[in-house]
């Protein structure tokens, strides 16, 4: 086996259990710290896909600020050990026998992709990354419309923030 | 020899179906939104693999504003949960049922 298929299988693997684990921690900053180990092995997988800057994005905004914002609610509320209650009939015996078939679903279309597609050898994946110089290219000419709506995006959320979380006089 | 995009694809699928599981079965607010980030996450591996596989970069594009919006979302729903715990004293969604049918 060789070395781009061993990083692949270890950062899956590590991907599956932080999701896992989030969905079995009873502490919520114990789903966090989940969280986080899932985005790292993730950005590592970008890396492997050859898109660097992604991965960078990746660590710095989801891992870095985004998890933050996550810890830091955790901490401000204290939020303690998860109240359990029973789930309903409804998800039991329709939701989980839904969701096995979904994956079938899915593993059976992709088994059944065009032989010698793209998709099914990875043929079309070179070795050679993604550039960041061609990506920010794409960003700020076919894309500069879509990505200044982002920034009032982000502007308009920073002022409902601060709208909602503000203490009632 | 690198590895095959469908790879990414099934373990994209994988996640984003333990994000549902998550999202369904978590009775804190907070690890609910979680969930949802779990979700986008598997959402962007898909998108980057299909950026791979068809050699554009589109598709990293939209990865870059799916983290944007992430971002946003995040600010905006977690203030959401402050304003709620303030209010209800407790970040069991089961408590928070003044819209439930």
């Amino acid at each position: 086996m060789s070395l781009p298929f061993l990083v692949f299988f270890a950062c899956a693997l590590l991907a599956v259990v932080g999701a896992v684990r989030l969905i079995l921690a009873r502490e919520p900053i114990h789903s966090a710290l989940a969280l986080i180990l899932l985005m790292i092995s993730l950005a590592v997988l970008y890396l492997l896909l050859g898109a660097p800057f992604i991965a960078a994005v990746q660590i710095l905004v989801y891992a870095g600020a985004i998890m933050v914002l996550f810890v830091f609610v955790i901490m401000v509320l204290n939020a303690g050990v998860e109240e359990r209650t029973d789930f309903s009939k409804i998800a039991k015996y329709a939701g989980l026998p839904l969701a096995f078939f979904l994956l079938l679903w899915i593993a059976h279309w992709l088994a059944h992709a065009p032989a010698g597609s793209a998709i099914a050898t990875g043929a079309g994946a070179p070795t050679v990354a993604f550039s960041t110089v061609e990506l920010s290219e794409q960003l700020f000419r076919p894309y500069l419309f879509p990505f200044e709506a982002t920034s009032i995006l982000i502007l308009i959320a920073i002022l409902g923030a601060l709208v909602l979380a503000r203490k009632e006089e | 020899m690198s590895v095959p995009v469908s790879y990414y694809l099934v373990l994209s699928a994988v996640l984003f179906g333990l994000g549902v599981v998550a999202f369904v079965f978590k009775r804190n607010v907070i690890t609910i939104f979680m969930a949802i980030e779990l979700m986008l996450n598997a959402v962007n591996l898909a998108f980057v693999a299909f950026a791979r596989a068809y050699n554009q970069l589109d598709g990293l594009v939209f990865v870059f504003f799916v983290i944007v919006v992430a971002a946003a979302e995040a600010a905006v729903g977690l203030a959401i949960v402050i304003t709620l715990a303030r209010n209800r004293e407790s970040l069991n969604v089961e408590r928070v049922n003044l819209l439930k049918f």
